[in-house]
């Protein structure tokens, strides 16, 4: 009955046990503490799953947009926080520098990032959020080819921990989107600054905060991909990074599910169990029913992916419907568990704070709307155009 | 599954959309105005093959496979609902029936004129009292040497006017419940089997549905389909494949009304620019175009495993359903915003997808129906 290809049925198999065991029963603490506790951390690297995406000539895994997926889902169904993390280190931090990456980058960043140091991203700006084209953070060009880098940003994941920081800066005065570059940063340079931790909703183990540049100064070679090629790149960027926002949403969803749905048959109500109540049943076919809808969208995006398929619209798709998707079925496990969800010594009211990031990060449900209802339109013309 | 369709079936896809657009969609409204399909379209949709889309190669039929089918019938349903229900009830209710369940004779008396169309098949389980508990049926068959002596009635019998092939189910142990049911084969025209009058439904409206009365119609033993008192689990068994038509069919309406809702969108001037600049209308075609993709997917995934070795996927063909056939309500309704008042009238097809959307929450199992099985499935397999 499963969604999972068979080709992948291994994989997955081993990544819900690895994560059921090694990271789940921390959960609690990484959320109650604000931190990833050293167990998790230490069992990902046992796995070499920070190199997950990386190509296996940097030392990573190099694994496939599905197999990328399923682990990100399996990590996300035992814990929020460790899989924003592990996500935005895979995804937002390497991805970049592995597509658009000169080889002395890559063999300076990737090794690295394989073993466990932290990439971040940052794209984010107080003014700039959906609007990602806004960017005022300025890089100016020195006589010397040296840039000099000055600006804030914000929401950035992984930012306390990171060696190594992708930003996106204005590298002229014209406003949109084309004078937007790419840079590598690392928090030892001079003027670079850390924000203290944001204290958030959900997600509490993944660490979010701004970061300000104060007078950077690089070296061109400190540039990733070419001048004004920023914003595409992280464009493209984002176009996977949604099919692992999508994979976490059901990962949380489904934990909401396997919460849920033993408590219902368990739990006795006036003299019988809870799921002989259609109220209840209900409640739980549509839970699995928005799950596996999700599931196959963020599949279906992976699949596309890894065929090489223009994939940016169902990538879109497969992040706006599994992220609200995981909120409903959070909801609705928290309502079948009444106050028992609500208590801090039961997971689901966890999940139901971590899964709202879902509908936030990498494009709020609004920017994939924006971007699914701009290519059909566009569809539409380019067929019409052609008859 | 893999997530891609085969050569072969976007072939066949490609065939049945441009079946459609030349001999289905310029016709449409007149066929729901008149509320018949022409006979000669019919006989047509035989001589090309889709009146024996699932049928065995043995018995004359195309034998594809259920992947293929849904890609097929969805084309179908996006140009006419009503037409793709009287196919879908003909090949995956009663052909179907037939060609898993039925005895070697009756197959190959049955499954040729099946075939090529020359009788349509009904599907007759609904009764006036029984609906989703479709265990209750009261009509009897009774033993009366190599006959059965029927009675009772059926309603909502899709095709019963142009049907010349009905599979009906009966008590012939009334005090067994369900474990007292039987299948028979009922000729058209058998004496003692009289047609009502055709419903006047709120959509679907082109194709054909009525009750079904049998008194002291008698019927040969031979024509049982399936053992004795064992027809219900042939009737659950087959509803998970008349599903998955539904399932199709709704996608269809939902991709229609979609692709009408985009068009309408970019013609439609108001406040001197293109409605499809207003963000209200953007998210709206996005979460419709969102839904159309996720149904799909769920209807390719449960005739996927419909054609696995020994899999009997009722979960996910139910998820498919449920899904399908609330997104389909949902788009078309969204569809019929997005026109306004001119949704609300017969000059644009928007207004048939709200009507004909209507009904795929209702047969084959209402919502609700699905939701049982859903649920019953998870509670005893799991959430895995």
């Amino acid at each position: 009955m499963s969604v999972v290809p068979h080709s992948h049925r291994e994989w997955q198999t081993r990544m819900e046990c690895f994560a059921r065991e090694k990271i789940q029963p921390f959960a609690a603490r990484a959320d109650k503490e604000g931190q990833i506790p050293s167990e998790i951390i230490d069992a990902i690297t046992g796995e070499a799953l920070w190199g997950a995406v990386i190509p296996k000539k940097y030392g990573g895994l190099g694994l496939d947009a599905m197999s990328y997926a399923i682990l990100i889902e399996e990590v996300g169904r035992a814990c929020g926080s460790t899989c924003l993390m592990l996500a935005a280190h895979c995804s937002l931090g390497c991805v970049p520098i592995i597509k658009f990456g000169s080889d002395a980058q890559r063999q300076k960043y990737l090794p690295r990032a394989a073993k466990g140091e932290l990439i971040a991203f940052a794209l984010t700006e107080p003014q700039a959020g959906s609007d990602a084209g806004a960017t005022l953070t300025k890089a100016t060009r020195q006589s010397d080819g040296q840039w000099l880098i000055n600006g804030t940003k914000c929401w950035c994941t992984n930012a306390t921990r990171a060696f190594a920081h992708v930003i996106t800066a204005r590298t002229d005065d014209a406003p949109g989107t084309s004078s937007i570059t790419c840079y590598i940063l690392e928090p030892d340079m001079k003027g670079f600054k850390t924000g203290k931790k944001e204290n958030k909703l959900g997600l509490r183990g993944s660490d979010t905060a701004f970061l300000h540049f104060d007078d950077i100064v690089v070296k061109d070679e400190q540039r990733l991909g070419e001048v004004g090629q920023g914003f595409r790149n992280f464009m493209v960027t984002l176009d996977g990074g949604r099919i692992s926002i999508g994979a976490m949403a059901v990962g949380l969803a489904q934990a909401a599910l396997d919460s849920a749905l033993p408590y219902a048959a368990h739990k006795e109500e006036e003299g019988k169990p809870m799921a002989s109540r259609q109220s209840i049943q209900f409640a739980l076919a549509d839970m699995a029913t928005q799950i596996t809808a999700s599931r196959l969208l963020v599949y279906n995006a992976a699949a596309m992916k890894d065929r090489g398929d223009p994939f940016g619209k169902y990538s879109a798709m497969a992040k706006l419907f599994a992220s609200e998707a995981g909120r409903f079925c959070t909801v609705q496990a928290l309502r079948i568990m009444s106050y028992d969800g609500l208590s801090l010594n039961e997971p689901v009211e966890r999940y139901y704070r971590d899964v709202k990031l879902c509908e936030i990060g990498e494009g709020t449900s609004e920017v994939q709307r924006l971007v699914i209802s701009r290519m059909i339109l566009k569809e539409l013309a380019d067929s019409e155009t052609a008859q | 599954m893999d997530f891609r369709l085969t050569e072969d079936q976007q072939m066949m896809q490609a065939e049945a959309r441009t079946f459609c657009e030349k001999r289905v969609l310029p016709y449409v409204e007149e066929w729901d105005k008149e509320c018949a399909i022409p006979a000669e379209v019919l006989a047509e949709l035989g001589e090309l093959g889709y009146m024996s889309l699932l049928i065995p190669e043995e018995y004359d039929g195309l034998g594809l496979d259920t992947v293929t089918y849904v890609c097929v019938m969805e084309e179908f349903a996006r140009a006419s609902a009503s037409l793709e229900i009287v196919i879908s009830v003909h090949n995956s209710l009663v052909s179907q029936a037939i060609a898993q369940f039925a005895s070697e004779d009756i197959k190959k008396r049955v499954l040729p004129i099946l075939a090529t169309g020359e009788k349509i098949g009904a599907y007759c389980l609904s009764e006036p009292g029984s609906g989703t508990d479709a265990g209750g049926l009261i009509s009897t068959a009774v033993r009366d040497g190599d006959e059965y002596v029927c009675n009772g009635t059926k309603s909502w019998v899709t095709n019963g006017g142009i049907a010349g092939i009905f599979l009906v189910f009966f008590k012939t142990r009334p005090e067994e419940g369900s474990r007292g049911i039987s299948c028979l084969l009922v000729e058209g025209g058998t004496a003692g089997m009289t047609l009502g009058k055709p419903e006047d439904k709120l959509g679907i409206k082109a194709s054909d549905t009525r009750q079904v009365a049998f008194s002291d119609t008698r019927i040969p033993a031979a024509n049982l389909v399936g053992e004795e008192n064992r027809g219900f689990p042939i009737a659950l068994a087959i509803l998970d494949s008349g599903r998955i038509g539904v399932a199709a069919q709704a996608v269809g309406i939902a991709q229609a009304s979609l692709d009408e809702a985009l068009k309408y969108s970019q013609e439609r001037h108001q406040f001197n620019r293109p409605i499809c600049e207003f963000q209200a209308i953007q998210f709206k075609l996005a979460d419709m175009s969102t839904r159309v993709e996720a149904a799909r997917l769920l209807t390719y995934r449960a005739a996927y495993l419909k054609d696995q070795e020994g899999s009997r996927p009722s979960r996910a063909v139910a998820t498919a359903k449920l899904f399908a056939s609330e997104a389909a309500n949902w788009c078309a309704n969204e569809a019929l915003q997005i026109h306004g008042g001119y949704g609300y009238i017969k000059e644009y097809p928007v207004e048939r997808y709200f009507r004909d959307a209507r009904i795929t929450e209702i047969y084959e199992g209402t919502s609700e129906a699905q939701r049982m099985v859903i649920a019953r499935d998870l509670l005893s397999k799991g959430s895995s």
